[in-house]
This record gives structure tokens, C-alpha cells and sequence, in this order.
């Protein structure tokens, strides 16, 4: 495994079973995720993105394959032992901002912080600075109901941020929020990838996130269809994604935008 | 962990409301229930508990007070006469008809005893003094009856069993526990006015205090080898016996267990919903939680610390309400106790319920799939 990968899947698979009907949600996914990139998983509704997101998030176990995060077999752990791997190595950004109502911004980051034994003045310390990086210092006492849309997703980014995860995921982040909070959302997340260091993939549909994505990677009927680089990956609104050969198909580009 | 304990318990007012309204509800009920059940039995044994004697003798196969039959005073000289006894008394407990200064009847239970000798004498007195009850034909009884007997004040008189008796004094919470009060004379009146055609030299009780040093125990076993056709209790022992008679024999105990078992399963009922309900409206976070690396035992203390407050709360508000139930039935006519050992176990039970509330929503949150969080 090369020192830079967070992430290594080899062909992972997933399939759903309810009475005698299977549903092959995910096959054969061979994947790796390396730290300082931002990868945008697209693909149609139903080709296993979400799927795929909470494998590598350690949430939902694959029915074939074998997945490494940061080297250590997760296939090979215990039900019991999966939440530590969740607190210490993953942070997750949720489509609905999933931030708990009945406490405050600081509040919600410094209850990430207590999952991770971080508490009192520690917790509140390091919430603030958390707040800070997402840049909502001054929302810090708003409850999640008074914040916008965009605001509410930093506030997701930084409690995602509290147990410092060298991998973050995100599941439509920008899909919630107008353009102008989309883009800071994902310059954010652009961010912590690129100036960080961490390994950010990214669920989207929304085209606006293209130009801020190191890697694409297509899915259709749970199997990656084709992956794509951003060759002109950096902090401009235009990127040039040149796609990645894959075993029995031929090479093309494509100017995404 | 706590803070979102609080938080999630306090949002919602109205359904904390319900919550606390249910616990007070349910702790209510079983301390009223409870407090009747130890009121019940306390009144059962009272004149047992307060005779100041070591030991009580009553006929052999008298198991409880309120059915004494009588036997020779002859036993009276026969335990006098037995080592370690200091002081012995004849004691009568027998039904009577009252006869109300304005003709009502009601029933009463006669209690004879000898006043002055310390054993078996009303307490708790607080119009007229037990010497008073040395003049003839006079008598105690509670001021709880004045208005059931039909007396006011010291001086009124009444007939009972077509003998004269004048009212000297007052006691002060002295319940009966069937419908007819008791009302102390000097053990020959009590021979009278219950039953005249008896012999003067038959006694109901006999009451024994035992000198110093020596252990009623003892003097029981002594008591006991000595008299032929008595059985010789100590007050605790005829004590006992008598609730337990009142209590279980008579089934009036298991029917307020009964009730108060039934509060304790409401309680949880109402309690296990709410909280229940409480964890739906935030089974999404549970997921997120799950899905942020909680274990399900950080869920299961949020769930508990959530149960807890609202136990200790619930608790807070039920002593008070009960506070002014028990202070009200001190009046009435059947009396609520609510000892502390009894509001320290209320705290326990409260906890408890709440905890065992909880059970389903725990049984709940084990289940959350943290995938969820990615499910719309």
C-alpha cells in the first residue's frame, strides 16, 4: 500500500437480501483514496454511491471483497470494535446536516469531542477553534434552527473535524444549500483535502463541485464505470478531467468544464 | 453526553410534562397505596405496639388482638410469682354499644386496663390525664370520634351497655381500624360495660414487664413452661401476628399491594411511552451518533442519565404532592404514613422505574442502523 493511501478497497461487493430477492447493490470496486485529494463519487440514483460511502465509512459491512483504512483490515475487525475505527479515523458529512437541534453550534462540536473523551474547557476550547476554521466563531452559541443552510454544513465540517480524521466523507453536501453556500462548502471541503492533507470523498450530484474534485469517479449498477483526473487541479473555477485507463477500455478525455 | 441528556429531555416541555406527570402520578399513587398498606397495619397493632409491656399473654390459640377470650386472673398470680417478672396487668379488649347523648348507637371497642401501672394505657393525651379515668364510669376516647361518639368535652355523658360513663379525656390520633373506636376505662368498667354477666376475676390479657436485666425472651420461655393453657407472646411477636392476621389473612393487605403494585406498572407504562417516544423523535441523531463512532453504550447513558433526571424530578414534584396528602389524612379517617425510609425507597423505586422505562427505548436505540444517516 503506498504511504499516501487512506483508503483501499478491493473488489468490494454488496448485496441486499430480502426474502429470496438479492439486489447486488455494489460489485467488484477496486478503489484506493489518497490523502490530499478530494474524489466526487457520481453516478445515477441506485449505483451505489451511498453504498459504497458507508462501506468505506466503516457503517455498513461489504458482502465480498476486502477493504483497508490506513492499512488495517476492517473486514477483520468485530462489530464492537468498527465505532473506534469511525472516531478515530473518519469524519462524516451528512446531506442533511444531521446536527443535533436542541444544542448549539459549539455544543454539537464539543459532543463530537466528548465521543472522543474530550471534555470541559478542552472541549470547549477546541470547539471554538474548530468553529473558527469553518469560519462561524461568532455563530458559536446559534442553535442549528437560527443558522442558514451553509452555515449548518460548517457546522457539520467542524464537528466532522473534532476527532482531527484523516478521512472525511461527505454525503451530498452541497445539495441542500443555494450556489453561494455550496461553494464555500465545498471550497471548504477543497480545503482540507488539499491544504490538510486528508483524504475528503465526496457523494455529489451537483455539477458546481467538478471543478473543485481531484478524482471522479463514475458508478452505474454498483460497479465503477470509469474514474477521471483533474488535471488542472487547484484553487481556479475550471478544471480539465482526463479520464484514468481502466483494465479492457481504451483512454479519453473530456473537458468537464 | 449529559448536556444532550438535558437538552433532548427539556426541548420538548410538553412531553417533559407528561413525562413527570406520569412518574408523580405513579409515585403518588404507590406512596398513598403504600402508606395506607403501613397505616393499616401500624392502626392494627397499635395498642399492642404502645403497652409498654415485655410480653402479652392470651389464651392459647388467640393469634391476634381483637378476639382475646377471657381466662382465669388466677394466670395473673402465677406470673407474678415467676422470677423476672417486675409487674404484671389484666387487660380487656371487648366490643360495645355506645349510646349517644342523643340516643344514636354506635359501636366502640371497650379497652380495659389499670390506670396508673404504665401497661396498656392510652397515649398521646391531650385534654384530661389518665388519673382522671380513676373516678367511676369514666372514660377516654379520641377526639377523631368526638363527632361519631357524639361528645364534645370532658364532662358529656354517654350510656354504654346501659352503664352510665362520662367522658375525662382525649387522646390525639388513635385510630381504630374497623369502624368502632376504642375507648379506654379502668379494666372492672370495662368488665361492665361489655359484659356485665362475666366473672370479675376473668381478664382477656395479661400484660407482663419484665425486670431489668432480664430479657423477654427469656421470661417467655419461663412464662411459657409455667402456664398451661395460655400462650405467652412477646409484644413484638403479638404484634406482628396481629398485622399479619389483619394484613393477609383478612386479604385487606394484598388488595392495597394490589393497588399499589398497579401504580408501579402504570408508572412504568406511562413513563416507558414517553421516554419511548422521546427516543423516536431523536432516533435520527441516535443514527448520527452511531454513525460518528458512538458505541451503543454512550447511547444506553444518555438514554439512562435521561431517565435518572426525569426520576429524580419526578420524585422532587411527588413528595411534594404527597406531602399534603399525608399531612391531610392525619385528620381523616384512615391515616397515610410516609416514614423516610419509606421516601428514601420511593427515590429508589423512582429510579428504578424510570431505568426499567428506558429498557425499551434502549432495546430501540441497540437496533438504529447508523446507515441511516445516509437514507434521505
Amino acid at each position: 500500500m503506498d504511504r499516501q493511501t487512506m483508503i483501499a478497497a478491493e473488489g468490494l461487493g454488496k448485496i441486499y437480501r430480502e426474502g429470496t430477492a438479492e439486489l447486488r447493490a455494489l460489485q467488484g470496486v477496486d478503489l484506493e483514496v489518497r490523502a490530499g485529494e478530494l474524489t466526487l463519487l457520481m453516478g445515477p440514483s441506485g449505483s451505489g454511491k451511498t453504498t459504497l460511502l458507508s462501506i468505506l465509512g466503516c457503517i455498513l459491512r461489504a458482502s465480498g471483497g476486502k477493504l483497508e483504512i490506513l492499512g488495517e483490515d476492517v473486514g477483520a475487525l468485530s462489530e464492537s470494535q468498527l465505532p473506534r475505527i469511525r472516531r478515530q479515523r473518519i469524519g462524516f458529512v451528512f446531506q442533511g446536516f444531521n446536527l443535533f437541534p436542541t444544542l448549539t453550534a459549539a455544543e454539537n462540536v464539543a459532543l463530537a469531542l466528548d465521543l472522543r473523551g474530550v471534555r470541559g474547557a478542552a472541549a470547549q476550547k477546541r470547539s471554538e477553534e474548530l468553529l473558527a476554521e469553518v469560519g462561524l466563531s461568532h455563530k458559536a452559541h446559534w442553535f442549528p434552527a437560527d443558522l442558514s443552510g451553509g452555515q449548518k454544513q460548517r457546522v457539520a465540517i467542524a464537528r466532522a473535524l473534532a476527532g482531527d480524521p484523516p478521512i472525511l466523507l461527505a454525503d451530498e453536501p452541497t445539495a441542500a444549500l443555494d450556489s453561494t453556500s455550496g461553494r464555500t462548502v465545498i471550497e471548504l471541503l477543497q480545503r482540507l483535502a488539499r491544504v490538510d492533507g486528508r483524504a475528503v470523498v465526496t457523494v455529489t450530484h451537483d455539477p458546481r463541485v467538478l471543478p473543485a474534485g481531484d478524482r471522479i469517479i463514475h458508478l452505474e449498477d454498483g460497479r465503477i464505470l470509469r474514474e477521471e483526473r483533474n488535471v488542472l487541479a487547484g484553487p481556479s473555477q475550471t478544471s480539465l478531467f482526463t479520464e484514468v485507463p481502466s483494465p479492457g477500455a481504451g483512454t479519453s478525455h473530456r473537458l468537464a468544464i | 453526553m449529559g448536556l444532550l441528556a438535558r437538552r433532548n429531555l427539556f426541548h420538548d416541555k410538553v412531553r417533559f410534562a407528561v413525562t413527570l406527570t406520569g412518574i408523580v402520578f405513579a409515585l403518588v399513587l404507590i406512596i398513598i397505596q403504600f402508606g395506607l398498606f403501613l397505616g393499616f397495619t401500624t392502626t392494627t397493632s397499635n395498642n399492642i405496639d404502645h403497652s409498654q409491656a415485655d410480653l402479652w399473654i392470651v389464651f392459647h390459640g388467640v393469634g391476634y388482638f381483637d378476639t382475646g377470650r377471657s381466662f382465669s386472673e388466677r394466670k395473673l398470680y402465677q406470673v407474678l410469682s415467676t422470677p423476672g417478672v417486675e409487674r404484671a396487668e389484666k387487660y380487656m379488649q371487648s366490643f360495645g354499644r355506645w349510646k349517644r347523648p342523643d340516643g344514636r348507637m354506635e359501636n366502640i371497642q371497650v379497652i380495659g386496663f389499670h390506670p396508673g401501672s404504665g401497661l396498656g394505657e392510652p397515649w398521646n393525651i391531650v385534654q384530661g390525664s389518665i388519673a382522671n379515668l380513676r373516678q367511676e364510669d369514666s372514660v377516654l376516647v379520641d377526639e377523631l370520634y368526638r363527632e361519631k361518639l357524639g361528645v364534645q368535652q370532658i364532662g358529656d355523658q354517654v350510656e354504654i351497655g346501659d352503664h352510665r360513663a362520662r367522658v375525662v379525656g382525649f387522646t390525639r390520633g388513635i385510630r381504630s381500624f374497623t369502624t368502632s373506636p376504642f375507648v379506654y376505662t379502668r379494666f372492672k368498667n370495662s368488665l361492665d360495660y361489655t359484659n356485665p354477666t362475666s366473672r370479675e376475676d376473668a381478664t382477656g390479657y395479661l400484660l407482663v414487664k419484665a425486670k431489668s436485666g432480664v430479657s423477654p425472651k427469656e421470661l417467655q420461655a419461663r412464662l411459657q413452661a409455667r402456664l398451661r393453657d395460655v400462650d405467652v407472646y412477646t409484644t413484638a411477636q403479638f404484634s406482628w401476628k396481629t398485622r399479619f392476621y389483619w394484613m393477609f389473612t383478612t386479604g385487606a393487605g394484598l388488595a392495597v399491594l394490589t393497588a399499589a403494585l398497579m401504580g408501579l406498572v402504570v408508572g412504568v407504562a406511562v413513563v416507558a411511552q414517553t421516554i419511548y417516544a422521546a427516543t423516536m423523535d431523536h432516533v435520527r441523531e441516535y443514527g448520527t451518533l452511531k454513525a460518528m463512532g458512538a458505541t451503543n453504550r454512550y447511547l444506553y447513558r444518555v438514554l439512562i442519565e435521561q431517565a435518572v433526571l426525569s426520576a429524580v424530578l419526578g420524585y422532587g414534584l411527588a413528595m411534594i404532592v404527597a406531602h399534603f396528602i399525608v399531612a391531610g389524612s392525619a385528620k381523616g379517617g384512615a391515616v397515610i404514613l410516609m416514614p423516610w425510609s419509606m421516601s428514601a425507597g420511593m427515590l429508589v423505586l423512582a429510579v428504578v422505574m424510570c431505568i426499567a422505562a428506558a429498557l425499551v427505548s434502549i432495546n430501540k436505540v441497540t437496533k438504529i442502523d447508523p446507515a441511516m444517516v445516509f437514507r434521505g
